[in-house]
């Protein structure tokens, strides 16, 4: 296996969806070529530092805002093929939720 | 070496439900799915638009859209599949806007297989993202994912940050699984390589430290 090959692979080998035999190659491969091995190391860091970074979080009093404006928009557009019929009872935005 | 352990789904029992009350009227059942999913449209709507404004709009229209579109909800797939389909379009869309001289596409491709291979091979400092301020890590990471093309991101906050599965990512953008997978390595290797300038181990060298 060459490090092209290994690279080709290395998406497969993160999310481990691929075959015991391909998986063993590739982990042969790890053990004796540092180049790949640091890619992958930090392939695999730069997804992790991604997935815990809270990028874009949503702030309480912008969700807050938006989410009313979003169910005033639907209440107006009562009429719209996924919505109530015109004479079905909507229940106030703040009653107890259907569970 | 260990590899990704991809985020375990939040349980959906009562999401059926929801949708169900929500295509009969309740609104209440439709704000409970806005209040499930509302960072996450965000959060991919950020990514995709680098825009705060644009992506407080994607929230909007995504979610109202679903709303009016509820009876057109098969329920092949789950709910938040179909909603996340809806923000990216409307994401793209509002791109598409604002970049007039540019072809935003998850179509657009990649020129070479070059443009993602590891030009620097440097082994990394233990817990790089503690050398930063949780500010400054947050700027570092906006920046270098802005670098990305439109439609790299897309796939890497869908599969990456999201949690998406490549099937489920493959169902929301409309892409087969080989395109998904493609600019999933693509991404994740050009995200590595930026990275590199801020993260790599500095013990003999210049620089912050």
């Amino acid at each position: 296996m060459t490090c092209s090959d290994f690279l080709k692979e290395l998406t497969d080998y993160l999310d481990e969806s691929m075959d015991a035999q391909t998986r063993a190659e590739l982990e042969d491969h790890l053990q004796w070529c540092h180049n790949c091995y640091v890619v992958c190391n930090t392939t695999k860091m730069t997804i992790e530092i991604y997935r815990d970074s809270h990028l874009y979080e949503l702030p309480d009093d912008l969700r807050t805002r938006l989410r009313s404006a979003i169910i005033t928009k639907c209440q107006c557009h009562e009429d719209s093929p996924g919505a109530a019929p015109p004479n079905a009872e909507v229940r106030p935005i703040d009653s107890p939720k259907t569970k | 070496m260990g590899t990704i352990q991809p985020k375990v789904a939040e349980p959906v029992g009562d999401e059926l439900a929801l949708v169900h009350a929500a295509k009969a009227g309740d609104i209440s059942a439709f704000e409970e799915l806005v209040r499930r999913y509302d960072r996450n449209v965000f959060r991919i709507a950020q990514h995709i638009t680098q825009n705060r404004e644009d992506a407080e709009d994607v929230v909007q229209d995504a979610f109202l859209k679903a709303y009016q579109n509820l009876a057109n909800f098969q329920e092949q797939s789950k709910f938040y599949t179909w909603l996340v389909r809806i923000a990216v379009n409307e994401a793209l869309m509002r791109l598409r806007r604002r970049r007039p001289e540019r072809m935003v596409s998850l179509d657009e491709d990649i020129k070479t297989e070059e443009d993602s291979m590891p030009r620097e091979v440097a082994d990394w400092a233990p817990n790089p993202e503690q050398l930063y301020s949780q500010g400054e890590l947050k700027e570092i990471l906006g920046k270098t994912v802005q670098g990305l093309p439109p439609s790299f991101r897309t796939v890497f906050v869908l599969r990456d940050v999201e949690g998406l599965s490549t099937e489920e990512t493959a169902d929301a953008l409309d892409l087969s699984i080989p395109a998904v997978k493609s600019r999933l390595l693509r991404a994740r290797l050009q995200l590595r390589e930026r990275l590199n300038k801020y993260f790599k181990n500095r013990t003999g060298g210049d620089g912050k430290q």
